[in-house]
């Protein structure tokens, strides 16, 4: 099954500002992460998907349904997390998720279980009783969670879940959220402008950047291969290259440095191997992780 | 391995497979918990002063001229005189209760939480209204009620008197029905422009109270058709308008009578038919403010 589906979807808003241009994107059930700068579309994406903007062009699809015609069923079975401040200071979280589980269709005593519920697994507990105006940044995060939660959704759509928390908060929140994903089987799509943040909980990744796709796929195929030996020495780089590629290593040079992909631990010994027997002087070799955002990098200026 | 009694056991997340409530049931739950907001129910002890305060008013009011009613046998007012008479408190009662229902939620962002779930967005305005209505209705109907509970004990005629007295009653919950269509209708638009709720109610006020001079100053011009239409201006004059028109004797007694026939002329139809038009045009403009909120 398809979870989202999009195909040159396109929105322009009235000023001719363009949101999303031509955006084609299919990702399957799991914790997708969307990731692009301010501005890129991710917002204007989310509220296509939730039915609540109508696509300028373009065909889009969500759960199998159809958000322009088929919106009232899309949110029924879709939880919402807004970026900004929702939350009516002074009603307590308990009231608060309990009124939104009945809003989502739930019969009074199953709207207050769940509501207890979910606040229960996004980490509140006694402090549900209490105004939400006294909550913290990180507590209100988790009530906005909880609300997105407590009709038992199939999708999660979570607009920068981690907006405003401090490291520990980020961590927890993508610890609950990679929970969610996993085990309660709830399909997650997190945005944020932070790439190394969803790289860590999510199965696929969708960049956009003006609201064009940058690149989309799963995170293993994008990072595969991606931990790379840097070595560089002070003189004879061509002569290693060469001997390295006799070895039959895919060397690539980047000013200075020689890359080659960390296979096994034998490619440590071959390049050591090779360095010693053209008597080289070995500067440095070290392991660099490919961090997603440098495959990203190369491409991103091909469309400013 | 035995475990030491008392342990709370996480069971982990539970998918929901229950029924889910079709959209009349949602809306009655979203209306059921406007009408409660009205009266402070759920709220804070602060919430609930002003509701009450009016609500005791009105009460007393009533029992008062039911108490004098059956004690001299002197109509101080009639049902329809009643709703007019406490306009002034419904103004303000409206000022406090339309900026509670829905300028704290614009303010509070709380929206793109109603509007991300199947509830369509015409409804959150509609079940709002329709709860603002509703209280209204029950704050003029309600000591209506207890002013025919006093008159209805204190008959001298029997059943038929009873009777009779439940025929004047019904025209009096009807026109209260029309104060509280107007009043809900345009409170609920202005409060709905603005997220502060200061605002809200100053605007509230101001509508129904800077209208008034108009309605002097075309009084006093020196047309007779304009001056049997200058109650259209203000939204009390237009209701009083309309209940002049329909009720008649209910709501206008004895000596006063005569010239109250002659202050709108023949134009009654136009009053009733500008009031169904105004609330119409706030109904239309609250639901495209609402269809404009949404996509925010």
């Amino acid at each position: 099954m398809t979870l989202i589906a999009t195909e040159s979807l396109t929105k322009t808003y009235g000023g001719g500002v363009t949101a999303l241009a031509d955006l084609t994107v299919a990702v399957e059930p799991g914790i997708i992460g969307l990731v692009g700068a301010n501005g890129a579309g991710k917002s204007t994406l989310i509220k296509i998907l939730l039915g609540l903007l109508p696509p300028t062009s373009g065909r889009v699809r969500v759960l199998d349904l159809d958000p322009t015609t088929q919106s009232d069923q899309v949110r029924a079975r879709v939880g919402y997390m807004p970026e900004h401040d929702a939350l009516p200071p002074d009603l307590s979280a308990a009231e608060l998720v309990t009124h939104l589980g009945r809003m989502s269709g739930l019969p009074r005593t199953v709207a207050r279980e769940r509501a207890s519920e979910a606040l229960r697994h996004v980490g509140l507990y006694e402090e549900r009783y209490r105004p939400v105006g006294g909550y913290s940044t990180g507590m209100k995060q988790r009530v906005k969670l909880a609300q997105a939660l407590v009709h038992d959704p199939d999708l999660l759509l979570l607009d920068e879940p981690t907006n405003g928390l401090d490291p520990a908060g980020r961590d927890a929140m993508l610890a609950l959220i990679h929970r969610i994903g996993t085990e309660f089987g709830i399909s997650v799509l997190v945005c944020s402008h932070l790439l190394g943040e969803v790289e860590r909980i999510c199965d696929t990744l969708v960049a956009i950047d003006g609201g064009r796709l940058l690149r989309a796929d799963h995170i293993s195929a994008m990072t595969t291969a991606t931990d790379v030996l840097a070595v560089e020495v002070s003189e004879g780089t061509e002569e290693l290259a060469a001997r390295l590629a006799a070895y039959r290593l895919p060397v690539s040079r980047e000013g200075r440095l020689l890359l080659v992909p960390l296979a096994d631990e034998a490619t440590y010994d071959l390049i050591l191997g090779a360095v010693a027997e053209l008597d080289l002087p070995l500067h440095r070799l070290d392991q660099r992780r490919h961090r997603v955002a440098e495959l990203f990098a190369t491409r991103e200026p091909s469309h400013v | 391995m035995s475990e030491p009694a008392g342990v709370i056991h996480d069971i982990g997340y539970q998918r929901y497979t229950g029924p889910r409530l079709s959209r009349g049931a949602v809306f009655g739950a979203l209306y059921l918990h406007g009408l409660r907001t009205v009266f402070g129910f759920g709220r804070s002890a602060k919430a609930k002063i002003f509701p009450w305060l009016v609500v005791g008013i009105v009460t007393v009011v009533a029992a008062g001229a039911a108490a004098v009613r059956s004690q001299i046998g002197e109509v101080v007012m009639t049902y329809a005189q009643f709703a007019d008479n406490m306009s002034w408190l419904v103004i303000f009662f409206v000022a406090v209760a339309a900026p509670e229902l829905v300028s704290r939620d614009l303010r509070s962002g709380v929206l793109p939480l109603y509007f991300s779930r199947p509830l369509p967005r015409s409804d959150y305005p509609l079940a709002k209204l329709l709860a603002l209505v509703t209280a209204l209705w029950l704050l003029l109907g309600g000591p209506q009620l207890v002013m025919f509970l006093g008159a209805a004990f204190t008959t001298k005629d029997g059943m038929r008197g009873v009777w009779n007295e439940l025929l004047d009653l019904l025209p009096g919950l009807l026109y209260a029905g029309l104060w509280a269509v107007v009043f809900a209708s345009i409170g609920l638009l202005v409060a709905s422009l603005t997220g502060k709720r200061a605002f809200a109610a100053g605007g509230i006020v101001a509508v129904f109270l800077m209208t008034t001079p108009i309605v002097g100053v075309l009084s006093i011009m020196p047309s007779r058709a304009v001056n049997e239409l200058a109650f259209l201006a203000s939204p009390s004059t237009l209701v009083q308008g309309v209940g002049v028109w329909s009720l008649g004797d209910l709501l206008i007694t004895d000596d006063a009578a005569e010239a109250a026939g002659s202050l709108i002329g023949d134009f009654g139809p136009v009053y009733a038919l500008a009031a169904v038009l105004l609330v119409a045009a706030c109904v239309t403009l609250l639901l495209a403010r609402y269809r404009k909120v949404a996509t925010r």
